[in-house]
């Protein structure tokens, strides 16, 4: 992975702009964001944000690549899309941000220890493990590894008690659980997608 | 006049006939008002009305019309008889809408009418149907001062429209600054790719139309005149002078970049690679489509970085505190200059806040970011030479900190100054103090002692006020920037394109589109001896009685059009066609020698004395109030219309202009019993509203002085108070009057009752 950072660096040297547009989905829109700031503006969770839609966008165009992709502020998106639906200048913003976000873990720069970024990691190692996502070993998960604590598990009980009275979760799914019939199938489609991606990019030849 | 025939036309519409015993009105018309005919109507403005009072006019010779119905601002049309003089009495917005409709107020609202009925007659006794200046002229030339985009621009547009025009050059060419550039921002969608300069083919167009006259390398040396007749000496290139009449003129001198050298920090005039807007396009055109090349070593350009507002909208000593609102899209441009012939070259425009006014703004904006121009929110604190390039340290707006770009070439945009010619305000400012007059080449010195350079003069005026049109801010040539564009405040002499105010090429064409228009308007008005904005139409025109006239020079120096000179006795001179008519002569002459056929010192004195000044023991106070025409009057009616209501002791006597109101009418109306005097003007000072520009600031200087008189009677000095009233003032002016209805129930009446 940083020999993939390493590769980048050296393909695309001071231009960070060029990098996005070429590397980040929707990139080619980050030039043409005119920095009226509706977007920082507009978002709930915008003052818990390092850097904001905006701060972004101009940092990009002032070739900070370090700070842009080891931020943890495209983290704290929740696709509200208000963001979106006001800017004047019709920049997908909300996709730029994930595009960002997703470029920095393919780079790993993307923050080891934000929550947003370890929780999406268990959600896709959970569901591909076995095709079906399994929400008590998530849940689980959620609790104990991305650091929600046993507190807040305790808070739920009753909301998991009521909801194994209702069928609505299995308690022996800790043990194994369901998965999708040709769980084989579905990995070799992933490790497929996943070469095609890596030659898409240039990660492989 | 000996064959005066007053007929009075009482309307029973609109609700009069209800609120109001016409009966009595029209009695009193005849007895006090000494009306020859009174008659009264259902509805006076219908057809049958006006043919009843058109009827009179023909067959009995009634010359002298009032019209006691609604505010003189409706119904004009209806009410417009042509010779008569014409008086309106206000009943339905002065009298009925203003007043509540119960039993036991019927007393004191007919009063008020009756009142207004002994106003519009006494109004009448003393006007005359106003009649054309007999002193006008019928030119039709029009003279363009300055062969810029703008002046060629208005020079086709009135040769087009069928007027003859001569246009006069200072330099060898046309086309002014604009010729220099090398290519146009886009003028139509989508506003993406640039164009060629306008300018060589208007010149064609120039050369080739058979109603225009080019003197190039040629000058004015004096102009004089009003509308209609203006007379102008050109300077010709052969060193003769050439004599010209014109009807108007129009002064397109255009601006000069603001000078690079008072930037040294930004390099200006210090580091060969830091060039104005002008100095790039002059690279641009050198280059002529290929790679531009810097002036220091003729290296091709891979990065250049564009400083914009360069010593403009700053408040720092010597910059220009102004935006001069087209370098925000002549950066843009320029910069696809280089995108165009070279994608890979950096550009990099440093802004604080992008500002792209006009049809092309936003699109041309965003072409710009689609073509990868980087834009950058940033404030440049420093540009050094490094090396061989040139380093731009800035403090970066979004990110809040600083930076340091390297470039090849910077480009500063510094704005525009307008070449207005001499700031004659400044000029009269020694001459007050009894220094050599006639100093018409400015260098004067200021207060630190530093000489300025000296000021050309672009028209050469033989006016007494100065030789150029007078600067409304920041030496820019115009009167009011908002509501009379074009007007300056020399009648005739309309100034367009930058001298006017900052803007861009296609902002300056079709500013002298304008500008030609009304030049023509000026041509066509002078012709029939009529008023140019704002009171465009009006016949009537000033004339002083000589005999009684002691050269005090008031009505030259106050006048704010400049349009009285004076001759070797220092009488005043009246150029008609150069008045506005707004009758700021006739407030500051202080032996009221001055008047209009139509308005006069004793049209509106007699209605003040005509009004009934009831007994001290009636408890009836009397307000007198003079609003201005253009905006208090206006707010007063609408008040009527929303059916607000106002003191029943109030007599309202619309003014031409704030600055038309002599003190004697202050002095004369307190003499005789008044409680209270209100003056409702527009606003003034920097800022103004006033329709003539200084009409309003004047009158409140003579009011300052009111208190000598209120002293002198023992009156108290709130009884007379002077306000600035918008035309917006709907509730506002209705509770100015009710609140000096207050004062006097506090004070207690006037004891100058008799």
């Amino acid at each position: 992975m940083t020999d993939y950072n390493q590769q980048m660096i050296e393909k695309y040297r001071e231009n960070f702009l060029k990098e996005v547009e070429h590397n980040v989905e929707e990139g080619e829109w980050v030039k043409m964001c005119m920095q009226c700031g509706v977007c920082s503006g507009s978002c709930p969770f915008g003052p818990y944000w390092e850097h904001p839609p905006q701060e972004l966008f101009m940092m990009i165009r002032a070739g900070k690549r370090d700070e842009v992709l080891k931020s943890d502020s495209m983290w704290m998106c929740t696709s509200c899309y208000n963001c979106i639906a006001r800017c004047p200048r019709g920049l997908p913003i909300t996709h730029i941000i994930h595009g960002l976000a997703t470029y920095a873990k393919r780079l790993g720069l993307a923050p080891k220890e934000q929550p947003t970024a370890k929780f999406a990691q268990l959600f896709w190692d959970n569901l591909t493990k076995t095709g079906r996502v399994n929400e008590l070993k998530l849940g689980l998960a959620l609790y104990f590894k991305v650091g929600e604590g046993l507190k807040t598990a305790l808070e739920n009980k009753d909301l998991g008690l009521a909801m194994l009275k209702a069928k609505r979760m299995n308690p022996f799914e800790l043990v194994g659980g369901h998965k999708c019939k040709d769980i084989k199938g579905l990995h070799a489609i992933l490790a497929k997608a996943e070469e095609i991606e890596e030659r898409k990019i240039g990660m492989k030849a | 006049m000996a064959d005066m025939k007053i007929g009075t036309y009482i309307c029973k519409g609109c609700g009069l006939g209800e609120r109001l015993d016409c009966d009595n009105l029209a009695m009193i018309a005849e007895r006090e008002g000494k009306s020859n005919i009174v008659r009264q109507h259902d509805y006076l403005c219908s057809a049958d009305g006006v043919k009843m009072i058109q009827d009179d006019i023909d067959n009995e010779g009634v010359n002298h019309v009032v019209i006691a119905a609604c505010s003189r601002r409706a119904k004009t049309e209806a009410f417009d008889f042509d010779g008569c003089a014409v008086s309106r009495v206000n009943l339905r917005e002065g009298v009925i809408w203003v007043r509540p409709d119960e039993e036991e107020l019927r007393e004191t609202t007919q009063e008020m009418a009756a009142d207004y009925i002994r106003m519009g007659c006494a109004e009448t006794r003393h006007m005359n149907p106003p009649h054309p200046n007999e002193n006008r002229g019928h030119e039709e030339r029009v003279l363009v001062v300055g062969g810029g985009l703008s002046g060629m621009k208005a020079a086709l547009e009135a040769a087009k429209a069928g007027y003859p025009v001569t246009l006069v050059e200072k330099s060898g060419r046309l086309g002014g600054a604009m010729a220099d550039v090398w290519k146009h921002i886009p003028t139509r969608p989508p506003f993406d790719q640039l164009v060629d300069n306008p300018v060589p083919a208007l010149a064609k167009e120039i050369e080739a139309h058979p109603n225009i006259t080019v003197y190039l390398n040629a000058h004015l040396t004096r102009t004089s005149g009003a509308p209609g007749r203006f007379s102008a000496d050109i300077s010709v290139e052969s060193g003769e002078t050439v004599t010209e009449n014109f009807g108007a003129i129009i002064q397109a001198s255009g601006f000069k970049p603001y000078d690079l050298a008072n930037l040294p920090e930004m390099g200006g005039g210090r580091i060969p690679d830091v060039v104005d807007q002008m100095g790039l396009e002059k690279l641009a055109i050198e280059a002529d489509g290929g790679p531009i090349k810097r002036p220091s070593d003729g290296k091709e350009v891979k990065k250049v970085v564009f400083v914009q507002c360069a010593g403009q909208r700053s408040d720092q000593e010597g910059h220009l505190p102004y935006c001069s609102g087209h370098c925000c899209l002549t950066s843009i441009k320029q910069a696809m200059y280089f995108k165009d012939q070279n994608p890979d070259i950096e550009t990099l425009i440093l802004f604080d806040d992008l500002r792209t006014p006009g049809a092309p703004g936003e699109d041309f904006y965003r072409a710009g970011q689609d073509k990868e121009i980087t834009f950058r929110k940033g404030k440049v604190t420093e540009v050094t030479a490094d090396g061989g390039s040139v380093k731009v340290r800035f403090k970066d707006l979004i990110l809040d900190e600083e930076d340091t770009e390297q470039a090849d070439l910077v480009v500063l945009a510094t704005g525009m100054v307008p070449n207005a010619g001499v700031d004659i305000e400044a000029l009269t400012k020694p001459n007050v103090e009894g220094e050599s007059e006639g100093d018409e080449a400015g260098g004067e010195e200021n207060a630190e002692g530093e000489v300025s350079v000296p000021v050309e003069s672009i028209l050469n005026l033989t006016y007494r006020q100065g030789p150029d049109v007078p600067q409304l801010k920041y030496g820019f040539a115009d009167s009011h920037f908002i509501c009379f564009p074009y007007e300056t405040r020399r009648t005739g002499i309309y100034t367009t394109g930058p001298v006017r105010r900052p803007m861009d090429a296609e902002q300056a064409m079709e500013d002298a589109t304008g500008a030609a228009l009304k030049a023509i308007q000026a041509i066509e008005n002078a012709k029939l001896g009529r008023a140019a904005h704002p009171r465009s139409g009006d016949l009537s025109f000033p004339s002083f009685r000589k005999e009684g006239c002691t050269q005090c020079k008031r009505c030259t120096v106050e006048c704010p059009f400049g349009a009285i000179d004076e001759d070797e006795q220092r009488y005043p001179v009246f150029n008609e066609s150069r008045c506005r008519r707004c009758g700021t002569c006739m407030g500051a002459c202080p032996v009221r020698v001055i008047s209009f056929e139509n308005y006069s010192v004793d049209t509106v004195g007699q209605q003040i004395k005509n009004v009934d000044i009831p007994d001290e023991f009636d408890e009836k106070p009397r307000i007198l109030v003079l609003a201005c025409e253009n905006d208090a009057y206006p707010a007063l009616d609408m008040a009527a219309m929303q059916g607000i209501h106002y003191s029943q002791w109030a007599r309202v006597i619309p003014v031409r202009c704030l600055g038309s109101v002599n003190t004697i009418w202050v002095t004369d109306a307190l003499n005789s019993g008044y409680d209270g005097v209100i003056l409702m003007g527009c606003q003034k000072g920097e800022n103004y509203q006033c329709h003539f520009v200084k009409g309003s600031e004047m009158a409140h200087y003579r009011m300052s002085k009111i208190d000598d008189t209120l002293q002198q009677l023992n009156l108290e000095k709130e009884r007379v108070a002077t306000y600035e009233v918008a035309i917006t003032d709907i509730e506002r002016a209705p509770k100015l009057i009710n609140d000096m209805a207050k004062t006097i129930d506090e004070i207690g009446m006037s004891p100058f009752k008799f």
